[in-house]
């Protein structure tokens, strides 16, 4: 046997891992007795399933099951095994490879299979003993041992291997926390609709995540006691398992001399720029493109057996490959891009009840990307898509479905899809109706729309998804006699229900997200639009106040930026002057920033206030804290809130005043400003019927007369011009101020985003309003005191906030620094 | 053929999700978006309809929505969506170990030529 293998070229692999031992098996089958073969590896194991060290974590698999290839192959195929020994250096000239303990092994040919390292950001403390990372089975010794000791475990890194390393230390009984830079988990396979539902699956398991959460240091006294966040927080930790990205593995071939970008460089065959060298696996970069999964390291393999072992025929090329989350009963498949072309368009099913998200990305009539969760046995079937690249015209209708329905109704007409359907076919999911119930209903009961169907069934009755579907049923078994009944709004094109259900299932289901409002609701966009974005944000922020944090990629720019954007790109700043009440101190600090900052426009606004227009956006926060320190607070002049409240001078100074209109005005406007609403509220107090404070055209106005104050609502001068209804008369201001507070909050709980009180009024009825607040004292009283609930956080002037540094990065602009020229 | 020239813009934890960032070469406005996905993208941050600051928008999936009036911009090719045309440029943008490079070659040529 060793005198056969004398007379062979000599083959020498580095790297006893996933590529090079699969490279050596592929070069076996192709050419048996070619080569004499030694592999050196570092680790002291046989070559084992590196994939599989996440369920040997978990306690789900053990050693011996995850070894690939035991010692009787190495044997068998005379393979020289030179295992827990390092190779230090490659002389190419001399054709040898230096090893740590002093040998030197010649070859003829050499693979490189050195894979990659772990990497660990360069904070303080990380040499920390109890901070280790997640590669080898070396390391999941470690961090079995730790876990017998139990306590609390951070992981560094909500990646694929960052999420697996946190199961199996759940598993073991640890406190796991996974501290994430990222805002979503696995971010380059996951949108933010699976990787909220991925949070949530991993909180059922004792597995918490923060999301974009930057370690700054590992701290401890001799060994790690926690790891300090960027934003001042600190997680307590007695085992630290970093997962925060891999390197490829390229010291020996950059010290050889040979190319190397990010990984060692190669060409199809696998071939380095030395002819004599190959390398395969996570070690190298081809085309640009780094690899970190297995598959496609198989096809390096085969390619590089094809140039050994065979004619060479076989180049390696880059494809789609998929991912698979393995944390046991958590299915999370994704594949593909999720960034196509413009053209590109995406089809997302969502089932709440059984928390399911599939998102398909197609471009151009094909698939190119897929993100699935919840159910997942449909991923493989995909991904085949997805390489073949064939066109998918013919089944884009039941294609999100998946195979089994798709095959089914293949060479079947769409539209005829339904007729199709066998009678037990269920239609609503969450009510349980199948197709058989609902035809029958519709012939026998002689129903003829949509709500006669939904009261009889209960079908499309609760999330109502499936409307489409039943309508389609109507239209199918009553033919022409079948009208669509006139149809809900919906909010805009993500979602087919309207915006009052949605108000409502947030309530009801006390969603407290954006994405759990999209999962529950089954929205068909995967992350919204301009449209229902701003709206979710304001129903979620009328709905918890205080709990819900504010999302600003879902507020408009003047809202995000306080202030109105003009057409030049520059903002205007509109300070709140009380009632309209200025002073001299507050005119010189104006007059001073208008100065100071070179505003091109002073001007006094038709809600008794003074516009700087043309702040350059970089200034306003430096202008926010001039206008600060001389008291003034924002105006709101930009957002979806209380506006204004002009007033006229009343008892003061005027003749006719009946009560002090200014007074009450400024009052009404401190007790108010801050307040979000669904489109802006503006006010006006006019102290006698002679209204110099146009108090009939607001959206709540106050009229004082000697006997007390008459309470408009409803009233606008813009777009249309509308006349205010009297709500009704009060005696007291204390009164006064009760139902206009009880107005705006029955407004901020019940209108839809964007619609103003007057339409929202034309839509419930004044005498509907009226009798809410008017005639039920408990009613108008429970809706002051939860205005006055809400008020307590929204009364923080965003300007104040800014002027201190909140939000710094929204008006600092980037600055680029000229650092690489290329040709 | 446009002469590649990437500059480094900052650092990719500045761009926010859903969100943007903008800087000036030369006399032009760039803005670097980052997508609910994760991805970025950067375009000249005129919207084609009238000049408006694409990068103060609203993002939802891979386009911007001008937020002077509303016309969607695909944040890949720069193009207008739906029944609006019109095109502002789109420029390569790649990450690279948490720094966001630019290429603004496209624009240096166009200035020199
Ligand atoms: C500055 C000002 C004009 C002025 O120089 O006087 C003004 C300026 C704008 N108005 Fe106004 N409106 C101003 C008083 C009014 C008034 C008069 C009033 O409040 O007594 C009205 C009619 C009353 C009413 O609202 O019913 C008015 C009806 C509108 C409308 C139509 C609203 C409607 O529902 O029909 C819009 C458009 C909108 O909001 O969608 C609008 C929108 C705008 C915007 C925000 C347009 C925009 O989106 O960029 C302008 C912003 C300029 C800026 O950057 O500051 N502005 N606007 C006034 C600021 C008042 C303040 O101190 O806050
Ligand atoms: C926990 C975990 C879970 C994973 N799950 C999946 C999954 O679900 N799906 C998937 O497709 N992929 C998964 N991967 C990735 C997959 O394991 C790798 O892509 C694959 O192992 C890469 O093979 P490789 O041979 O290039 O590197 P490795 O398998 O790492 O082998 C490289 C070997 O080279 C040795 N070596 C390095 N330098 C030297 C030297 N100088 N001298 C001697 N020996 C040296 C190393 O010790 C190592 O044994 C997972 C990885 C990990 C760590
Ligand atoms: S009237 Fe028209 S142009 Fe004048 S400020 Fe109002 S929105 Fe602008
Ligand atoms: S400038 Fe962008 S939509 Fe008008």
């Amino acid at each position: 046997m060793f005198d056969a293998r004398s007379q062979r070229p000599r083959l020498v692999v580095i790297g006893n891992g996933m590529a090079g031992c699969r490279a050596v098996e592929e070069i076996i089958a192709l050419a048996p007795d070619k080569y004499a073969i030694t592999i050196i590896g570092a680790e002291p194991n046989v070559n084992y399933n590196r994939i599989m060290l996440s369920p040997l974590l978990a306690g789900e698999k053990t050693f011996d099951e995850i070894v690939i290839n035991d010692r009787a192959w190495y044997e068998a195929n005379a393979i020289d095994l030179i295992a827990g020994v390092a190779a230090t250096a490659i002389d190419r000239d001399a054709k040898n490879v230096a090893l740590a303990d002093g040998r030197t092994v010649p070859y003829d040919q050499l693979i490189l299979a050195t894979g990659s390292t772990p990497f660990v950001p360069p904070v303080p403390g990380v040499d920390l003993p109890g901070v280790v990372t997640f590669r080898d089975a070396e390391d999941v010794n470690t961090m079995k041992a730790a876990c017998d000791r139990g306590g609390r475990a951070v992981v560094i890194g909500g990646g694929l291997l960052g999420l697996e390393a946190a199961y199996g230390l759940a598993r073991n009984g640890m406190d796991v926390t996974v501290l994430h830079l990222m805002p979503i988990l696995m971010e380059r396979q996951l949108d933010q609709s699976a990787s909220h539902l991925l949070t949530r699956a991993l909180a059922a398991r004792g597995i918490a995540v923060m999301l974009e959460a930057k370690t700054t240091a590992f701290v401890g006294d001799g060994r790690v006691e926690g790891v300090q966040l960027e934003d001042g927080g600190f997680a307590p930790a007695d085992l630290v398992v970093v997962s925060a990205g891999i390197r490829p593995n390229t010291a020996l071939a950059q010290q050889a001399g040979l190319d190397v970008a990010r990984g060692i460089t190669v060409n199809h065959t696998m071939q380095t720029s030395d002819p004599a060298i190959f390398a395969v696996g996570e070690c190298v970069e081809f085309e640009k493109q780094l690899f970190g999964l297995v598959a496609p390291i198989w096809d390096q393999c085969r390619a590089l057996a094809s140039a050994l072992g065979g004619d060479g025929a076989l180049h390696f090329q880059c494809s789609d490959t998929g991912t698979k989350l393995k944390v046991s009963g958590c299915e999370v498949y994704s594949a593909g891009l999720f960034a196509g072309h413009d053209r590109s368009e995406d089809i997302v099913y969502r089932d709440a009840a059984r928390g399911i998200y599939k998102r398909l990305v197609l471009d151009n009539e094909r698939l190119v990307g897929a993100v699935l969760f919840g159910d997942a046995d449909d991923g493989p079937w995909y991904l085949s898509l997805i390489k073949s690249g064939e066109s998918i015209v013919d089944i884009r209708e039941s294609l999100i479905f998946g195979r089994a329905v798709t095959e089914a109704l293949a060479g079947v007409n769409p539209s005829d899809a339904v007729a199709a359907l066998p009678a037990t076919a269920e239609i609503c999911g969450c009510n349980g109706v199948c197709k058989g119930t609902i035809v029958e209903a519709i012939t026998q009961k002689n129903l003829t729309t949509l709500d006669d169907v939904r009261s009889v069934t209960k079908a499309s009755g609760s999330c109502g998804s499936c409307t489409p579907l039943v309508e389609s049923l109507l239209a199918a078994t009553l033919g022409d006699g079948f009208e669509r009944g006139p149809s809900i709004k919906p909010v805009c094109k993500c979602t087919d229900h309207g915006h009052q259900r949605v108000r409502e299932e947030i309530l009801a289901h006390g969603l407290k997200s954006m994405p759990e409002i999209m999962q529950q609701l089954e929205w068909k966009t995967p992350d919204g639009c301009a449209s229902c974005r701003p709206a979710l944000n304001y129903y979620l922020l009328c709905a918890w106040p205080g709990d819900y944090k504010d999302d600003k990629s879902s507020r408009f720019i003047n809202e995000r930026a306080h202030g109105n954007i003009q057409k030049d790109g520059t903002f205007s700043v509109v300070p709140r002057m009380w009632g309209g009440l200025t002073s001299p101190a507050e005119l010189r600090a104006i007059a001073d920033v208008a100065d100071k900052f070179n505003i091109p426009t002073v001007k006094v606004t038709g809600g008794q206030r003074i516009d700087l227009l043309g702040v350059k956006k970089e200034d306003l926060p430096a202008v926010w804290a001039d206008l600060g320190a001389a008291g003034m607070v924002s105006g709101h002049a930009y957002g979806k809130a209380l506006r204004t409240v002009k007033t006229c001078v009343g008892t003061d100074w005027c003749r006719f005043g009946t009560q002090d209109s200014t007074g009450l005005g400024v009052k009404i406007e401190k007790f108010m400003w801050g307040s979000w609403t669904p489109a802006k509220v503006k006010m006006a107090v006019s102290g006698c019927p002679r209204n110099c404070a146009e108090a009939t055209c607001k959206d709540v106005g106050v009229i004082c007369v000697d006997s007390g104050y008459e309470i408009h609502i409803g009233g606008a001068a813009g777009l249309h011009i509308k006349g205010t209804e009297v709500l009704c008369k009060v005696t007291t201001e204390a009164e006064a101020l009760e139902t206009i507070a009880a107005i705006t909050q029955f407004y901020r709980e019940d209108a839809h985003y964007l619609e103003r009180i007057y339409k929202w009024m034309a839509r419930v009825g004044l005498d509907h309003i009226k009798a809410c607040i008017v005639d039920d004292s408990n009613n108008r009283r429970a809706l002051h005191d939860r205005f006055v609930l809400s008020q307590r956080d929204a009364q923080v002037d965003p300007w104040a906030e800014r002027a201190n540094g909140a939000d710094a990065d929204e008006f600092t602009p980037l600055r680029p620094a000229l650092a690489e020229a290329a040709e | 053929m446009n002469t590649a020239l990437w500059i480094d813009v900052g650092a990719a934890a500045a761009i926010p999700s859903r969100g943007a960032r903008r800087f000036m070469f030369r006399d032009t406005p760039i803005a670097v978006f980052r997508a609910g996905d994760g991805g970025l993208f950067a375009l000249i941050d005129r919207c084609p309809h009238k000049g408006g600051p694409l990068s103060e928008g609203i993002v939802h999936a891979r386009s911007v929505t001008c937020p002077l009036h509303n016309w969607v911009i695909s944040l890949e090719t720069g193009n207008a969506q739906g029944s609006d045309s019109g095109c502002t440029h789109a420029l390569p943008v790649e990450a690279r170990d948490g720094q966001v490079f630019v290429d603004v070659g496209a624009l240096s040529l166009a200035a020199s030529a």
